[in-house]
């Protein structure tokens, strides 16, 4: 006889009570209705249009300027998060507090007030823009702009998400392979990375999904100008504005595809991550 | 017997134990000898210029900006109509957005977290958290796409003359959407972690299921709703792009602050521009330090608020 609590319970669903019925109708109201409109107005057009359209030079240029550009920020950020995460979670320093609060001024910040300061900071004669004059580089109005505005919103995510693997991975461990004979580098390698690179990975992902779907920093600090540096999401409202709802749909459709696409990646990564208990 | 090999592999170990004992001392914050001494001191002026230049230099820069010509200049922009219509919305933004996003997200983290095993939970979890993967056009374009004039629910609109682009009701919309999860992230893995035992017991002690989560749920996730409030009505009220596409951007009627600051600065009127941005940099100050000290009440550190 197996004990009771060892037969696994069968499902039962839940009774309809108001939570369950507030959840599923606001979700199916704000969300699902939305998006289903949006599939369903990109179904109006034939297939050859939205091919037409999603592969026209201006929106492939888009896509070109917005992915690109988002993948060099979330690569960068990668790296300086990672070494970010190491200096706050293991050196004392004066200010370390305060500096570990105003990392997460990006999440906090409203985009259009990101992108009004970054425009006039690194503007031809803005503090940080005029020390970049003598060396012919110009970053407000240009892609640079749009790779400044894409760094500074996607900045948090890999601190935050590598933060707490580091402050609980153990540093007995770390010295248990230096005193088994392992090198630095070999401990750096095989003991200290493998908890952390799921959780970059997912900072990354995080970052690199923001800063894709970016509009409010980028349209202020880029010229908006088509295949130098328009983004795909401005490309949207350019289209909208003239009343294309058709260019607008189709570029959007494809912007959706590729969050959810991105959505089930960060979902993969977290699965990998929690492998080590997190 | 001491062979001539293990001699030196004994002496090889012993530099290895040498080795790590300098990391062990650089890992300690100890003066370590060579070259490993300035690591740190390298990491760190590293980190500092680096966010320096990315978030420090500019959000300073809001503030010099906002008063750099004067307090009289500053308030002058109290006086203009539309901005005082913009501060107007943007307070209604948060007021109508915050409440209906606190039910559901109560709801929401109530179904989630207290049935561990029902199908389709991670797709649930997974729904709710897709306005933050959405781009915030592509949410905007939705609800243009469902409520405009040549949308799908757009004659029904015009036949009973209600508007809702370019006009509150979808800057509404558009703002619930982007700011949905907040709340219930913030809650669940609070539902979980408490537990129900307290909960059934006052069950058993006979109190009804509202008196239930009044006396005994919502005391125990206070903390947590606290904070996910916060981040709604941050992004409520900070929301560019969504409110942007729905909105029309007309000056005096469908402004929010966020739409009033790059309309200034396009107009050169950057003295306006640096009022409401100073006035949206103070909102993201205190969200910021309300996390600070939600997080030293609870003794947690508070998830991401992207």
């Amino acid at each position: 006889m197996i004990p009771s609590q060892f037969i696994p319970k069968p499902f039962k669903p839940p009774a309809p009570s108001i939570p369950w019925i507030i959840t599923f109708t606001y979700l199916i109201l704000m969300l699902l209705v939305p998006t289903i409109a949006l599939f369903l107005k990109a179904a109006t057009l034939s297939p050859a249009e939205i091919w037409r359209i999603a592969t026209s030079p201006i929106a492939l240029s888009a896509y070109n300027v917005t992915f690109g550009t988002a993948l060099v920020a979330g690569a960068i950020n990668g790296i300086a998060g990672l070494v970010i995460a190491w200096v706050l979670v293991r050196y004392a320093f004066f200010g370390k507090r305060l500096i570990d609060a105003l990392i997460d001024l990006p999440f906090a910040l409203p985009t259009a007030v990101a992108g009004l300061t970054l425009a006039t900071v690194y503007s031809e004669n803005g503090w940080l823009g005029s020390l970049l004059v003598p060396f012919g580089i110009k970053v407000s109005f240009t892609r640079l702009g749009v790779f400044l505005a894409m760094l500074f919103i996607s900045l948090p995510f890999v601190v935050r998400t590598v933060q707490p693997v580091l402050q609980e991975a153990e540093r007995e461990v770390e010295e248990a392979a230096w005193s088994l004979g392992a090198s630095e580098w070999q401990t750096f390698w095989r003991v200290v990375l493998p908890p952390i690179l799921p959780a970059a990975l997912t900072g990354v992902a995080l970052g690199f999904a923001r800063a894709v779907g970016e509009y409010g920093s980028v349209v202020i600090v880029a010229a908006n100008i088509p295949f130098k540096d328009l983004i795909a999401p401005v490309l949207i409202f350019q289209r909208l504005e003239q009343y294309d709802y058709a260019g607008a749909t189709v570029i959007g459709t494809v912007m959706l595809l590729i969050s959810l696409v991105m959505l089930l990646a960060i979902n993969l990564l977290q699965n990998w991550g929690a492998r080590y208990g997190h | 017997m001491v062979t001539e090999a293990s001699k030196t592999e004994h002496q090889a170990n012993l530099a290895k134990i040498h080795q790590s004992q300098q990391w062990r001392r650089a890992a300690n914050g100890q003066q370590p000898a060579g070259w490993q001494r300035w690591i740190k001191p390298a990491l760190i002026v590293f980190v500092l210029l680096y966010l320096g230049f990315v978030i420090f230099i500019p959000a300073a820069n809001v503030f010099v900006q906002a008063f750099s010509g004067g307090l009289d200049k500053f308030l002058h922009t109290f006086t203009e109509r539309s901005f005082i219509k913009a501060v107007g919305l943007t307070i209604l933004m948060a007021l109508i957005s915050v409440p209906l996003n606190v039910v559901f997200g109560l709801c929401a983290a109530w179904a989630i977290g207290r049935n561990q095993n029902f199908p389709g939970r991670a797709l649930l979890i997974s729904i709710i958290d897709l306005p933050f993967s959405v781009s915030p056009v592509v949410a905007g374009l939705m609800i243009v796409l469902l409520y405009g004039r040549n949308g799908w629910f757009g004659p029904l609109l015009s036949a009973n003359n209600i508007q809702i682009i370019f006009a509150v009701p979808g800057m509404v919309l558009a703002t619930v959407f982007v700011s949905l999860p907040f709340v219930a992230r913030e809650v669940i893995p609070v539902l979980e972690e408490i537990g129900n035992e307290q909960e059934e017991a006052a069950k058993t002690l006979g109190a009804s299921s509202w008196q239930t989560f009044w006396r005994v749920t919502l005391p125990s996730i206070r903390w947590g709703l606290l904070y996910g409030v916060i981040l709604t009505n941050a992004r409520a009220m900070g929301e560019f792009g969504a409110v942007a596409v729905v909105s029309g951007n007309i000056a005096g009627k469908t402004q929010t602050l966020p739409l009033f600051v790059e309309e200034a600065y396009k107009q050169y009127q950057t003295e306006s521009a640096y009022t409401a941005a100073v006035l949206l940099a103070a909102l993201a100050i205190v969200t910021m330090v309300s996390k600070a000290l939600l997080e030293r009440q609870t003794g947690h550190r508070a998830g991401i608020g992207h």
